[in-house]
């Protein structure tokens, strides 16, 4: 799981009204070497929920110096880009869970991939 | 002159045409058939395309072949898609191949093109006549066409439902029953509870005369009236054991059929039923033979004049041609059993415990029953069938594609009911990330580098209105309740944007539209009957290499899947009915077989010259009545295996949708509008836009 897709990853637990950020809780993350497409990660910032993933980026520790809010401009700001283009797309988590942060339900990562279904008492 | 040259080198060109596919005709025939050819003129020429599966009937090639010289033979294996003739003289040959080569014969309303080739001699084995089962007895012309228009009278179909006489609209027949009702729900009839009406009177004096002429000896007490319009059959099935006694009769009116009788063992005997003919089954071919009509609209009947004594063995050979079917309707009378039967074959007789009681899955009743049904024939069924899955299904279709294509660079997708995840790399400018409720699939995006996530299409845990785009193909079609299909719709287009489009598919009942049958259904064609070239050799070399793929979203089935793999997909009210592969659907609701790897070697081994009937050589389960072999009747997630072959065969739950029912399942989401919509190789597609 990238920190692309967490971002748009949010509980759906019945009943939970604040299911967003999902909480990462992580055994192993992997770093890949992508190619980095300046154009694309800018097009991307504007889609994203930027608190929630300087926040996952933190608490992965990946933050790098991003900052809580998003700067302007970055369009033009090649460095910046870089960053955030390490931490969309380039930090994986392959184990872990992931946190519903209003019921506690934990959903967990394997080989990369979040199993989110629900048993039926909860959907 | 110049204009002379030109159509001089053009006609030249159209030749070197004729010729190139004439070789190639040659060269299939060689590599599937086992036929060789000879450059040298003889007397003998197998016509490529001008076969009865291609729908050639033999009259019509008979005339044109006549026209070239005096005929000798003409042979036309059952479902080929060529013939051999042989003249009575070489010149005769060489006239037809000079002037029939290339030539488009018209056959009902289509055309096919001829390519003609010596052979050698003809080498067609005639196919072993099966004798007809063991107590089975055939009298034609047994009613008169007076007494035949009558009984066809007494029976009044203008009600559509009538409770005295169990009156039912089948999906695939009419039926109605007189003296006791036959429940196909209980695949037996409630002896306590006679029906109102009991046989009408016209019948009396047929049953007397079966009577005197010792056909049976007991009067019988119930009828069953089967009402067939062409296209239409029953499912292979033996008359329950312990609901009727020993000998069942049964008149066909109106029309002639085929019958196919099938033995446990395999042995398949197709019994033409002349109309007015009366059948008589008793001991082995009423208890332990099942019998049914492959739903069709031609028959393979022998071409000669028909027999006027009774046939003593099922007359299926070379010397067929088509018969169009019309509407029959069958009289069967049988005799209500009062005691448990004891026949001798306990494997086929409930009445000792033999076929399996288990019925297959029905509709689902509730939420509860859907979820479990979904269960175990959807999501346990693909994490079954994940790897051979993903390795049918490698090429997108060209239209989502077309979608995928038009979305502006960076938008957000989301592919609901991923799979493979096909479709999440299409467009490298998109974000993409799939989901799909099998887990074994989902491994299957990761380990190509996608991003996907296990989840279900009804709880999508994605951000509402996060998505500038969402793609569910092939999914809802899964869901087994209009609510469900609804509450897929509705969190597919909460996942939308304001002004952000989803693409839905869903397999359509309607296989052929606009008079154009899909590549589910042509498939099928070109695996049972090896279609030739015939137009255009460009479309042909797309269709080798992505027909497979872009056919049908749903069910694209292995090359390798032959009739005899099918299961019929009738059966009556209740219970869900199992589909035969590549076939027109006859209910809504239905089970697909998945035949796991390892059919190709079975095709190879087994070419099908033998018989003249529909090959499929297991007995199906049939809902209708007693099973005969459990082993490949019980429509479950866990691996079958019919008795005729090593293939695993598992059962998917569709509900293929109607024209128009989509939007209006969609006209039920509230802000959100149906951009367009389309027919998609037998698939019914919209575009959704969010409000």
């Amino acid at each position: 799981m990238k920190l692309l897709t967490h971002n748009m990853l949010t509980s759906h637990v019945k009943g939970v009204t604040k299911g967003y950020p999902l909480l990462i809780k992580a055994t192993e993350v992997k770093v890949n070497q992508l190619d980095f497409n300046p154009q694309f990660v800018s097009r991307m910032i504007p889609k994203l929920e930027w608190g929630a993933l300087v926040q996952a980026a933190g608490d992965l520790g990946y933050r790098q110096d991003l900052p809580g809010e998003l700067v302007v401009d970055y369009e033009q700001n090649e460095e910046f880009l870089k960053k955030v283009h390490r931490v969309l797309l380039e930090v994986e988590v392959m184990e872990g869970s992931l946190k519903c942060p209003e019921s506690g339900r934990e959903f967990p990562i394997t080989k990369g991939i979040p199993n989110m279904l629900l048993n039926e008492d909860e959907a | 002159m110049k204009s002379n040259v030109s159509t001089e080198s053009r006609k030249s060109k159209d030749e070197r045409k004729v010729l190139r596919k004439q070789i190639k005709a040659s060269h299939t025939l060689l590599k599937h058939e086992g036929i060789c050819t000879t450059p040298q003129p003889t007397k003998c020429l197998v016509i490529a395309n001008g076969g009865l599966g291609n729908g050639v009937s033999r009259e019509e090639l008979s005339a044109a072949l006549q026209e070239m010289g005096e005929v000798e033979k003409l042979v036309m294996p059952p479902h080929k898609p060529y013939a051999f003739v042989t003249f009575r003289s070489e010149d005769g040959a060489r006239k037809a191949h000079a002037n029939l080569n290339g030539w488009k014969l018209l056959c009902g309303g289509s055309s096919v093109t001829l390519y003609l080739s010596y052979v050698d001699s003809v080498k067609y084995k005639e196919a072993a006549s099966v004798p007809l089962p063991e107590g089975l007895v055939l009298v034609e012309n047994f009613v008169s066409p007076e007494e035949e228009a009558q009984l066809l009278n007494a029976i009044d179909w203008s009600a559509t439902h009538d409770n005295d006489t169990a009156q039912k609209s089948l999906k695939h027949r009419r039926v109605k029953h007189y003296g006791f009702e036959f429940r196909y729900d209980i695949n037996n009839v409630d002896k306590d509870k006679p029906l109102p009406a009991g046989l009408p009177e016209e019948c009396v004096p047929v049953l007397h005369r079966c009577v005197e002429h010792g056909h049976t000896n007991i009067l019988p007490d119930q009828l069953t009236v089967n009402q067939y319009e062409s296209g239409q059959g029953i499912p292979p099935h033996v008359d329950t054991h312990s609901a009727f006694e020993d000998t069942i009769l049964s008149l066909s009116l109106g029309a002639k059929t085929v019958m196919e009788f099938r033995h446990p063992d395999g042995r398949v005997a197709a019994v033409v039923l002349p109309e007015r003919s009366l059948l008589v089954m008793k001991g082995e071919s009423r208890y332990l033979w099942s019998h049914g009509i492959t739903p069709r609209k031609f028959d393979m009947v022998p071409a000669e004049e028909p027999r006027t004594d009774a046939p003593t063995e099922s007359g299926i050979q070379s010397n067929l041609t088509l018969s169009r079917r019309g509407t029959r309707t069958s009289f069967t009378f049988r005799k209500i059993r009062q005691d448990p039967c004891r026949c001798a074959f306990p494997s086929a007789c409930d009445s000792q415990g033999g076929p399996s009681p288990s019925p297959g899955p029905s509709l689902p009743s509730s939420h509860a029953d859907a979820a479990r049904l979904e269960e175990e024939y959807v999501h346990r069924v693909y994490h079954t069938i994940a790897s051979h899955f993903s390795d049918t299904r490698h090429t997108p279709w060209p239209r989502v594609c077309r979608f995928l294509s038009s979305l502006p660079p960076g938008s957000i997708l989301a592919d609901v009911g991923c799979g493979n995840g096909k479709y999440l790399g299409v467009n490298a400018d998109l974000i993409a990330v799939g989901c799909d409720r099998s887990t074994a699939l989902v491994q299957i995006c990761a380990a190509r580098g996608y991003q996907a996530f296990v989840s279900d299409a009804l709880s999508v845990p994605l951000r509402a209105a996060s998505c500038d785009a969402c793609i569910s193909i092939a999914v809802i079609h899964h869901f087994s309740t209009a609510e469900r299909r609804l509450a897929a719709v509705t969190e597919l287009v909460r996942l939308l944007k304001p002004g952000g489009q989803a693409l839905i598919y869903v397999w359509a009942f309607e296989q052929e539209y606009n008079k154009q049958k899909s590549k589910y259904l042509k498939q099928n064609f070109k695996e049972d009957h090896g279609e030739f070239s015939s137009t255009n050799s460009v479309s042909e070399k797309s269709q080798k290499s992505t027909g497979e793929q872009i056919s049908d979203p749903s069910c694209h089935l292995e090359k390798s899947h032959k009739p005899s793999d099918n299961m019929q997909d009738i059966s009556p009210e209740g219970r869900l009915s199992v589909h035969t592969n590549r076939t027109a659907f006859t209910s809504q609701d239905l089970l697909v077989p998945w035949h796991l790897k390892g059919g190709k070697l079975q095709r190879e081994e087994n070419p099908d010259l033998s018989s003249g009937t529909d090959p499929s050589p297991e007995s199906d389960s049939d809902p209708n009545t007693s099973k005969l072999s459990p082993a490949a009747s019980q429509a479950s997630a866990s691996a079958l295996k019919p008795a005729s072959s090593q293939v695993p065969v598992f059962h998917r739950y569709y509900h293929v949708f109607q024209q128009g029912e989509l939007e209006q399942l969609c006209a039920l989401v509230s802000g959100v509008q149906v951009k367009s919509s389309y027919h998609d190789q037998g698939n019914w597609c919209v575009v959704l836009q969010k409000e």
